[in-house]
C-alpha cells in the first residue's frame, strides 16, 4: 500500500472582517493540494473568502489533564469583568 | 445517507462491556455524558466507547461512499440537463460526507486507510439500503425523498451526539442533506404528476424502496443489545423504534399528497396514539442483507475496489509531484 497523505486541518473565513474558523480536515500530499482539497469539500456553497490549511501534526493542543491547572486560575477573577464594580444609579456614562 | 449501527445476527449476543476501566475516571466520564458535555479527541474515554463510535462513525463514512453507487450510474441517464447537474451535485455530497466523517473517526486514533480496508474487506459494514439496484430513473426520486428522508431523521438528533466531531459533522451534513431529500420527491412529484406510464414507475419506486427504507434504522429495539448503553453514553440520542415511527408519520402524508400509495396494507392511522400503526417488517431480509446477500453487495465492493485500485496511480502521482516541489523548494 502506498503512503497515506499526511492530515490537514482547514480554516475558512466566512467573508472578510470575521477571523478563520476551525471547519474540518482533509488528507493531501502537499500545501497547495490541501487548499484545493479543502475548497472543494468545505467550500461548496459559497462557505468563505479565504482558506488556511495547517499540517495536522504541527498543532500543539494543550492537555485535557491540565484543564484545571490552566483554566481555574480565572474563576476567582471576577474583578477582571466589569460587572464586579457597583456604581450608583445616578451617575451615568461609565 | 446514514447508517445505524450493523452487525449480524450472530454478533449482536456480545454487547461491549465496561469493565477493566478505572472506576474513579468511568464516573467522572459518566457525569459528563449525563450531563450533556460534549466528549473531545483528547479527554479520556472508556474503550468500549472509542470502539462503539469508530464503528459507527466510519460505517457511517462508508455508507456515504458507497451511497455514491447507486446514483452515480444515473448521472449520465439523467433526464434533463438541469437534473443531471443536481445529481452531480447531490453525489458529490455524499462524497463530501464521506470526508467529513472520515476525518471524525480518524480523531479517534483509526486511519483513513485502516478504514477502507476494512470496508473493501468486507469487515466492515455499510447501509443495507445500498445493495438494493436503481432499476428506472424513479429509483432516484426514491433514494432523495425516502432514503435520504430516513437519513435526516436519524441524523438531526445526532447533531447533539456527545462526541464533539462526530456532532460538528452531523450539523455540517443535515446542512447540506435537506435539498437531497427535495431533489427527490420533486422528481416523484412530477413523475407522479406525468403520463400513467410515469405513474407507475413512480408508485413502483415506491413499492420496492419502501421497506428497505424502514429497515435502515436498524433492527428493532428488543434486538438491539447495544441500544441502551449508546442511548445512556448519548451516542445516539433516540432508539431505532422512535425515529422509525417518526419517519411514517411524516412520509405517509407526503406519499398521499402526490397520489402514491404505500406499500403496506396494515397502514393505518391510529388516533389514540396520534401515529401510524405498519406492518412487519421482514427482518430475515434485513439481516441477509447485512451478511452480505444483497442484490448488488457483490456489485458494488467490486465498484469500490476496482476504483481504489485504478486510482493508485493518482495517490502515487500526487506524492511525486509533492516531493518534486519540495526538492525545487529545497534546492532554490
Amino acid at each position: 500500500m502506498s503512503k497515506e497523505w499526511p492530515l490537514w486541518e482547514v480554516f475558512v473565513r466566512a467573508k472578510n472582517g470575521l477571523s478563520h474558523r476551525h471547519v474540518g480536515s482533509v488528507h493531501a500530499a502537499d500545501d497547495r493540494m490541501a487548499i484545493e482539497a479543502a475548497r472543494d469539500t468545505y467550500t461548496r456553497r459559497m462557505e468563505g473568502v479565504s482558506l488556511w490549511v495547517v499540517r495536522s501534526a504541527d498543532i500543539v493542543a494543550s492537555d485535557p489533564g491540565e484543564g484545571a491547572a490552566l483554566f481555574e486560575p480565572a474563576a476567582d477573577k471576577v474583578y477582571r469583568h466589569p460587572t464586579f464594580y457597583s456604581i450608583p444609579e445616578h451617575v451615568k456614562n461609565i | 445517507m446514514y447508517t445505524t449501527e450493523l452487525k449480524d445476527k450472530n454478533q449482536k449476543s456480545a454487547p461491549v462491556t465496561t469493565v477493566a476501566e478505572d472506576p474513579a475516571k468511568l464516573a467522572a466520564f459518566e457525569a459528563r455524558v449525563a450531563a450533556d458535555d460534549f466528549i473531545e479527541p483528547k479527554d479520556w474515554m472508556p474503550e468500549a466507547y472509542r470502539k462503539t463510535l469508530v464503528r459507527q462513525i466510519s460505517q457511517h463514512a462508508h455508507s456515504e461512499v458507497v451511497g455514491m453507487l447507486p446514483e452515480g450510474n444515473w448521472i449520465t441517464r439523467a433526464p434533463s440537463l438541469r437534473r443531471k447537474a443536481v445529481l452531480l451535485a447531490k453525489v458529490q455530497d455524499e462524497g463530501g460526507h464521506g470526508l467529513y466523517l472520515y476525518a471524525a473517526a480518524e480523531t479517534l486514533g483509526t486511519s483513513r486507510d485502516e478504514m477502507i480496508e476494512a470496508l473493501h474487506t468486507g469487515r466492515a459494514k455499510y447501509s443495507t439500503i445500498f445493495n438494493y439496484p436503481t432499476l428506472t430513473w424513479a429509483d432516484i426520486g426514491a433514494i432523495g425523498w425516502l432514503v435520504d428522508g430516513a437519513a435526516i431523521m436519524n441524523q438531526v438528533p445526532l447533531q447533539r451526539t456527545s462526541y464533539g466531531p462526530y456532532a460538528r459533522a452531523m450539523v455540517r451534513i443535515c446542512k447540506e442533506e435537506s435539498f437531497h431529500q427535495r431533489q427527490g420527491y420533486e422528481i416523484m412529484m412530477a413523475l407522479a404528476g406525468g403520463s400513467p406510464e410515469q405513474k407507475r414507475m413512480a408508485q413502483n419506486a415506491l413499492d420496492r424502496w419502501w421497506w428497505p427504507s424502514l429497515m435502515m434504522f436498524g433492527p428493532p429495539d428488543e434486538n438491539s443489545p447495544n441500544t441502551a448503553q449508546s442511548v445512556r453514553w448519548r451516542i445516539k440520542r433516540e432508539t431505532n423504534d422512535e425515529i422509525r415511527q417518526r419517519f411514517v408519520d411524516v412520509t405517509v402524508p407526503q406519499a398521499e399528497a402526490i397520489g402514491l400509495k404505500v406499500p403496506d396494507p396494515a397502514l393505518t392511522w391510529n388516533e389514540a396514539r396520534g401515529s401510524y400503526d405498519f406492518g412487519p417488517i421482514d427482518w430475515e431480509e434485513f439481516y441477509a442483507v447485512v451478511r452480505g446477500e444483497g442484490l448488488v453487495a457483490k456489485e458494488r465492493m467490486k465498484a469500490r475496489v476496482e476504483a481504489w485500485e485504478k486510482g493508485a496511480w493518482v495517490r502515487e502521482a500526487a506524492n511525486a509531484h509533492a516531493a518534486k516541489r519540495a526538492h525545487r523548494a529545497a534546492a532554490e
